[in-house]
């Protein structure tokens, strides 16, 4: 895994997810990407990782790695596979592109033991006020689209995730809320989280 | 066909006694029971060994070759004079690294390069099998397979790897022995084949039996050789290994070596002049009886319905675990014949049992036979897949240390 980053430079929410996952766990990265996540996790955690991701080119970095990844869809791949299969299930920065997030979130308490998924907040302040003061739709560093071309067409905020869990029936064990520098706030999901977080990691279990 | 583009001669026979490479004995002691019912035995197998045999003897690679392949995986071919079928992927630093693996081809039982098949001889009468020859399976060519292996001394097969007909092999291999395969890579392949490619193959049996120096299956005792039922039958397959696009960027509708078409049935069109040499050439180093017997066994290849028809089950052991192998399953965007869905049902079935799998569509346009050709994409994910599992089995890259 020699062009993979080193621990420290990795994505501040894949780090976040790395510290909820247990070491030597079976962990599915759904839409891994180029597998930084799994390399990681792999080599600091020695988890036994696999992924699914869409790109023939994300998929083919991954196994010339050495990473066990396949190509495919979440939204039909993922059915497949038995209860329990993983002990962790993680969708990162993805479920706003997800045809039917609802779908993907019951498989993924389903077929892992806990589900690990990270999100943008469409709460955010500074994104809130994009819409209010310039009556666009937002565009920020971490939402680089343009509406017609963005691949994420359910956005949603904290408070809708954490709503949506509940309904779902869906146990949300623990929150990592993270601000715009990047560091951690102790904040619950509910509150002021909605407003001043740039984006929420979530550790879940089905109830 | 104008005369011009009929061979000079008809090919002679081989004399597979001749040929290079190893022969192995087996089956004296207890036949191979064949999924036909009958018993085969003894009976010989002609392989080829790259590399070496390390100390733990855990470093072991078998090569699975396709329906008209043979053993020769690397050397230049003893009937044809042309470079080994698969170099690219397997030799010094190549992905199936003949450095740091002990690489095994076998020719598959039913086949014509030394393996028992219908143009060696019956032990029982001394003359040619034939027809008389058992109808043989892929699990038949895979058992075999795996008599060579106990006979080399190897417990395990680090890696199981094959291309079309090879990949239904390795399929079979992960399947039928899942203790003794680390790793497998199925690569343009199906579980099953399919409506479409049995019809095709219908079309190149009846080519040979259409011709009347096929003589019932008995040329070999008049001397004569089916030599254009089996042209016809490779240059029919010939075009489904292929691809539209790749066909058109070859030859289009270009004219061969003339100005205007002749308004007859000469090889006026590059395609129909190529397809002629793909016959001819492959009636130099192939047997008809043997070309009916293997593309029998493919179409009576089906891993679900060996599994109560679910495929899945195909990969779990008796105590309802997931297959331990690890596999890599390719597939090209282009191939027709054995089209990705077919892989991905694989994927899907191993995903069922939540197998370690990887699996890579490659973008092409070479179609099914994109896995022997020049696709770099195609052999770093393939090294890559293979070094990742030299680390899960220890094997070491410490070439002086490890090898025998």
């Amino acid at each position: 895994m020699t062009t993979a980053p080193a621990a420290q430079t990795i994505r501040i929410d894949l780090r976040l997810i790395a510290d909820m996952v247990a070491p030597g766990a079976r962990v599915l990265d759904v839409g891994c990407g180029d597998g930084t996540l799994l390399a990681h996790l792999t080599r600091e955690k020695g988890v036994d990782g696999r992924g699914i991701e869409l790109s023939m080119d994300g998929v083919s970095r991954c196994v010339k790695h050495g990473l066990s990844v396949i190509q495919g869809d979440a939204e039909t791949d993922l059915k497949d596979y038995p209860p329990d299969a993983f002990d962790y299930v993680i969708l990162s920065q993805t479920i706003q592109a997800m045809r039917d997030p609802r779908g993907v979130l019951n498989t993924m308490v389903r077929i892992g033991r806990r589900a690990i998924v990270s999100l943008p907040n469409f709460g955010y302040l500074p994104i809130r006020l994009q819409l209010l003061f310039r009556g666009r739709m937002p565009v920020t560093e971490r939402l680089g689209y343009q509406w017609w071309e963005t691949p994420n067409i359910h956005f949603c905020t904290i408070a809708d995730f954490v709503e949506l869990c509940a309904q779902m029936g869906i146990v949300i064990e623990k929150t990592a809320i993270v601000d715009k520098a990047g560091r951690v706030t102790r904040r619950s999901p509910t509150g002021l989280a909605n407003l001043l977080g740039e984006q929420g990691v979530f550790l879940l279990r089905r109830g | 066909m104008p005369p011009s583009d009929t061979p000079a001669a008809p090919a002679r026979p081989i004399d597979t006694a001749a040929l290079p490479g190893h022969r192995a004995h087996l089956g004296a002691g207890a036949p191979l029971r064949l999924d036909c019912g009958a018993d085969l035995g003894p009976f010989t197998i002609a392989y080829q060994t790259y590399g070496a045999l390390n100390a733990d003897r855990t470093n072991a690679v078998l090569v699975c070759h396709a329906l008209t392949g043979d053993h020769y995986v690397l050397d230049r071919h003893p009937v044809t004079g042309k470079d080994g079928w698969w170099e690219r992927m397997v030799g010094p630093g190549r992905p199936v690294d003949t450095d740091r693996y002990f690489v095994i081809c076998s020719n598959i039982i039913g086949g014509c390069m030394g393996s028992a098949g219908p143009l060696e001889p019956d032990p029982a009468t001394g003359e040619p099998y034939g027809l008389n020859f058992p109808v043989i399976t892929i699990p038949d060519m895979v058992r075999a397979q795996k008599m060579l292996i106990e006979h080399l001394g190897i417990k395990q097969l680090f890696c199981v790897i094959g291309g079309s007909m090879g990949g239904m092999q390795v399929l079979e291999w992960a399947t039928a022995y899942p203790e003794s395969v680390f790793s497998a890579i199925p690569i343009a392949t199906a579980s099953r084949h399919s409506a479409q490619n049995i019809a095709f193959h219908e079309v190149g049996r009846q080519a040979i039996m259409a011709d009347p120096d096929w003589a019932g299956g008995t040329y070999h005792r008049q001397g004569t050789r089916p030599h254009r039922g089996l042209a016809v039958a490779r240059m029919a397959a010939h075009i489904t290994y292929l691809s539209e696009p790749a066909l058109h960027r070859k030859f289009g509708r270009n004219l061969q070596n003339r100005e205007r078409v002749t308004y007859g049935f000469d090889a006026d069109f590059q395609v129909e002049s190529y397809l002629r040499h793909q016959g001819i050439s492959f009636v130099e180093r192939f047997d008809a009886n043997s070309y009916l017997y293997i593309t029998r066994a493919m179409d009576y290849f089906d891993l679900a319905r060996d599994h109560g028809g679910t495929l899945s089950n195909a990969f779990r052991l008796p105590d309802g675990r997931g297959t331990p192998v690890r596999f890599c399953v390719v597939s090209f965007s282009s191939d027709w014949l054995f089209p990705t869905a077919e892989s991905r049902a694989v994927v899907h079935a191993l995903n069922a049992v939540a197998a370690n799998v990887s699996f890579v569509e490659v973008q092409t346009d070479k179609g099914h036979d994109a896995f022997l050709l020049d696709e770099p994409e195609f052999y770093q994910v393939v090294h890559g897949f293979i070094e990742g599992c030299a680390r899960h089995r220890g094997l070491i890259p410490r070439r002086s240390a490890q090898t025998t």
